[in-house]
């Protein structure tokens, strides 16, 4: 049994005809070929998965594309700007070697985004329980750390900037 | 330095770019037009006899292309996966080497054993169908765990196994072992056991075959750590495909810390499949299926004991390790208990006497082989938690008893008792470098502070040595390798200037892309812009041998400097040509060719030019083009080695325990970055860690069901589990015996940390008279022991 399933994903409006029990992330991935959505894990754990789904980090190994229906959905291939300039906690990610192998990046970063907004100023601690759903292997995460730190310093100051000028 | 992108800089990675914006390409990211799913049905027993495979249903299923199954494969010929290494028993009888075929024919032997193959137009289709898949299974009875193996009675895995047996094995000096211990003064005892892990690269594993038919050519595009390894093993011993029809492929590779050096029958099944079914062929573990079926590490059961004459000096250590082997024998599995394990057990001690005996045993268990570290945690954490015992046997601090026993700066190079000759460490450097940084003076306070607070406070110190880089050829075949361990690499000078490199070592995670290219741009002194760094694909890269037991940089880096060394020559007789001077008059730095005592001089730029446009070369001299080959087969390993200190904090009314610092000191040779070196320590680290506290690979003894089959069960370092470090490295003592001086840091973190952490936990507990606790130390095992034990003194008044 199929569904159409429409949404807006990176700004653009898509729309298909799926099964039903297609997963966000293989809409993303299978349909939309948005491979830059991973998948680590079956029982939600790793985080490899995380999108924004109306501006908040979801895990999308978990969440039905019908869900999404009709939302405004976030990949990572969608965070940069359109000229390319990386996100700032893109840019820290890079900066701060906050990442090895890959993998389990775009949803340590979609995640880190939505950490900053929520609180855009964390501590270790805060940093580090707010990732806790999402599982590197490589990192040992002390470089994550430094990352999502400077990141939210630099999308805090990236807020400012407009600010400052007017 | 020259070159701000050169040897020593802490160049931001190149790779990043396009892992930070989705535009990665691991191997499930790959579709093919005609594109087939392939979905395994696998075992759901340990151990069963297969009595039939009722497939009708499954293949009238909704897009199923195809079921196939081990029967299928026997008509095809398909044969068993090859081991790379042979054990000799200390009788001299060579290791049993059972058959392992892709698809099981008649018996499974394990859960997760793979029985056939569903392929079908999309995944859910082929997921569907392998659940229609009917197997008539007799169940037998399995054996769970190494020791229920060498019981007396046990079910055999394999029937020309005789009591389990694949190998039992010794190296070392029995006798001299025997007689120091007779004259002892002094022995530490323990026993312990090295827990079983999974792995758990992030990337689950995942294989698409190929077939063309208008040429005959099969390509694997796979999550491999070694390419052209598997290609010569799959198409060899597997699929009798000739080399040059088949191309393998390890495209963006997401972790495999040894779970993918090994050659899966999932491998052969696509590839295999492919040709069958006349399309593209791709499957993807899911994470259980991970769980089940990537080769595990770990698992020993071992007795030790160290002999010390009257002041603590080390006179002979005698061990005894039982080592799983799983159902069956991955690639290397048979070298990682032997030669990887017991060769590293003088540690950095000047032990005079070692004897090992390892029994490597079959079970119905999920094959083991190497995983980070591969053998040489298992050494480290053996030695230095002996090494505790016997500091608390005579009464000694635990760094001077350590200090009293190392083998000094001077006495290398080093031949130890266990076959290895170190080239060079200063291992007291290293603990003089560690010792201020953790105020060591200043732990016993520290430590009454904790128990005012009702905390229970610990310091734990481990040092390691490993062998790396491996390995020497000669050496390996004399141990038992069936192929040599050299790397292959090819420097390409494009026209304009530009170069690429072909490398035999595979990056899935370590930034070859950003290191390799600091090398070239460094010696050449070019931008680093304008060095490309390939590798995994056998058809571009001339061949490999893979990404291993920390081996890039000292093996694949080493070929590199050779291949460049190579063009420089090339290049410097362009240069005489063009400056028509003497090839010795001609003088070399970072790319510009000088003739001595002059200004005439050419770049690498101009040269690589005239290369291609050889309008005027005298061609009996001098060939056209700039493009270099070389081969380096490494003259002995390397030995990193390093110190690694552990403070940490124990709640005893909750069993939980807390990192509160970890400083990590360690000797890898010259460093050619080090924000990735740092970065290699701090994962290796928390794996080690992982193992300490929180990992344990969980299969039941009777019935050989894998217990710990996700993430919900097998418990899995998270960012709020473990501490920041304090990394610090020193260049004091570069390998000897290679072209860049280094050693490796891949595995470092991973080898010291556990026993370090352990070694803290226990003394967190000492106060309780425990002296030893197996991994991991989870907080129930914690709380356990601490309610189990008599109360401490101070504890007890409060």
């Amino acid at each position: 049994m199929s569904c159409t399933v429409s949404m807006t994903v990176n700004g653009k409006t898509v729309s298909r005809e799926v099964e039903e029990r297609t997963l966000l992330v293989a809409f993303l991935r299978e349909h939309l070929g948005l491979t830059g959505t991973h998948v680590g894990c079956d029982t939600s754990q790793c985080g490899a998965c995380v999108v924004h789904v109306d501006g908040r980090s979801v895990k999308s190994c978990t969440t039905l594309a019908v869900q999404a229906n009709g939302a405004e959905v976030m990949t990572i291939e969608g965070l940069a700007a359109a000229d390319g300039t990386l996100h700032p906690m893109q840019a820290a990610f890079r900066e701060h070697h906050g990442l090895q192998c890959g993998f389990c990046t775009p949803g340590m970063v979609m995640s880190a985004v939505d950490l900053v907004r929520d609180n855009p100023n964390p501590t270790e601690a805060e940093i580090r329980e707010g990732l806790e759903g999402n599982i590197c292997r490589c990192t040992g995460y002390h470089n994550i750390v430094k990352a999502v730190k400077a990141g939210a310093e630099a999308m805090a100051g990236a807020q400012a900037t407009p600010v400052a000028a007017e | 330095m020259a070159n701000p992108n050169g040897i020593g800089a802490s160049v931001r990675r190149r790779e990043d770019q396009r892992f930070l914006t989705g535009r990665g390409n691991y191997t499930d990211d790959f579709k093919r037009l005609n594109m087939t799913h392939a979905v395994h049905v696998r075992s759901p027993y340990a151990h069963a006899r297969i009595l039939g495979i009722d497939f009708t249903d499954a293949a009238a299923m909704p897009g199923v292309v195809a079921v196939l199954t081990g029967a299928d494969m026997e008509a095809d010929k398909v044969g068993s996966l090859p081991c790379g290494w042979q054990i000799h028993s200390k009788d001299g009888s060579p290791m049993k080497e059972p058959p392992h075929y892709p698809l099981a024919r008649d018996r499974v032997r394990y859960v997760g054993d793979a029985v056939a193959v569903v392929i079908a137009e999309t995944r859910e289709q082929a997921r569907d169908a392998a659940e229609m898949v009917v197997v008539d299974y007799e169940e037998l009875p399995a054996v769970g765990s190494s020791t229920r193996a060498v019981a007396g009675g046990a079910p055999l895995v394999h029937d020309d196994a005789p009591d389990n047996v694949c190998y039992d094995w010794h190296l070392g000096d029995k006798a001299a072992t025997d007689a120091a211990f007779a004259n002892a003064a002094h022995i530490a005892k323990i026993d312990l056991v090295n827990q079983r892990l999974v792995p758990n690269a992030m990337e689950p594993r995942a294989a698409m075959g190929e077939y063309d038919q208008s040429n005959g050519e099969y390509t694997l595009t796979t999550t491999s750590q070694n390419p052209h390894v598997t290609r010569l093993l799959m198409g060899a011993f597997v699929l009798g495909i000739p080399e040059h029809k088949l191309r393998v492929v390890a495209p963006d590779v997401g972790g495999g810390f040894g779970s993918k050096i090994f050659h899966y029958g999932e491998e052969a099944v696509v590839t295999w499949a492919a040709r069958k079914v006349g399309r593209p062929v791709k499957w993807t573990a899911d994470r259980s299926e991970s769980f089940l079926t990537d080769a595990h590490g770990r698992d020993h059961v071992s007795h030790a004991e160290l002999a010390m004459d009257a002041d603590g000096n080390f006179l002979a250590l005698r061990v005894s390790t039982l080592a799983n082997l799983g159902a069956y024998l991955s690639t290397f599995a048979p070298s990682i208990p032997t030669y990887l394990y017991a060769t590293l057990l003088a540690g950095q001690y000047k032990t005079p006497a070692i004897y090992a005996e390892v029994k490597a045993v079959f079970t119905n268990t999920s094959p083991v082989d190497a995983y980070r570290g591969a053998g040489r945690p298992e050494a480290c954490y053996l030695i230095e938690r002996l090494v505790d015992v016997a500091a608390g046997v005579m009464g000694m601090d635990k760094t001077e008893i350590r200090r009293r026993n190392f083998v000094p700066k001077e006495a290398m190079p080093y031949q130890t008792p266990v076959a290895l000759q170190y080239d060079t460490g200063d291992f007291a450097k290293n603990l003089d470098i560690a010792l201020p940084l953790v105020d060591y003076p200043g732990f016993q306070q520290r430590r009454a502070e904790s128990k005012a607070r009702g905390k229970l406070r610990g310091i734990g110190f481990a040092t390691y040595i490993e062998a790396c880089g491996i390995a020497p050829s000669n050496v390996a075949g004399a141990l038992g390798a069936r192929a040599g361990l050299y790397e292959c690499a090819e420097v390409r000078f494009h026209p304009t200037g530009s170069v690429t490199v072909f490398t035999g070592a595979h990056s899935h995670g370590q930034g070859h892309e950003t290191t390799f290219a600091q090398i070239v741009a460094e010696r050449f002194g070019i931008p680093i812009e304008n060095v490309e760094i390939v590798h995994g694909d056998t058809n571009k890269i001339p061949f490999g041998m893979g990404t291993y037991g920390s081996r890039s940089l000292a093996v694949g880096g080493s070929a590199l400097v050779k291949a460049m060394d190579k063009v420089e020559r090339k290049a410097r007789k362009i240069a005489a040509h063009m400056l028509e001077a003497a090839e010795t008059d001609i003088e070399v730095k970072e790319g510009r060719f000088t003739v001595a005592g002059t200004d005439k001089s050419l770049g690498i730029g101009d040269i690589a030019l005239q290369a291609y446009v050889p309008h005027n070369f005298p061609l009996d001299e001098l060939e056209p083009g700039l493009d270099e080959q070389a081969f380096y087969d490494p003259k002995n390993f390397t030995y990193p080695n390093g110190c690694h200190v552990c403070e940490l904090e124990i709640d005893p009314d909750t069993g939980v325990t807390t990192i509160v610092s970890f400083a990590a000191v360690d000797d890898f040779g010259n460093v050619i970055n080090p924000l990735i070196v740092e970065g290699q320590v701090h994962g290796g680290l928390v794996q080690g860690i992982g193992q300490a506290l929180y990992e344990n690979c969980v299969y039941d003894e009777e019935s050989g069901q894998l217990v710990t089959g996700s993430y919900m069960d097998y418990c899995m370092p998270r960012a709020d589990d473990v501490p920041s470090f304090t990394v610090r490295y020193h260049e004091d003592q570069p390998c000897t015996h290679n072209p860049l001086g280094v050693k490796g840091c891949g595995e470092a973190g991973t080898i010291g940390a556990a026993a370090a952490v352990m070694n803290a936990v226990v003394d967190a507990l000492s106060d309780y008279g425990v002296t030893h606790m197996d991994m991991p130390a989870t907080p129930e095992k914690v709380w356990r022991t601490i309610r189990d034990a008599a109360p401490a003194p101070a504890m007890a008044a409060e």
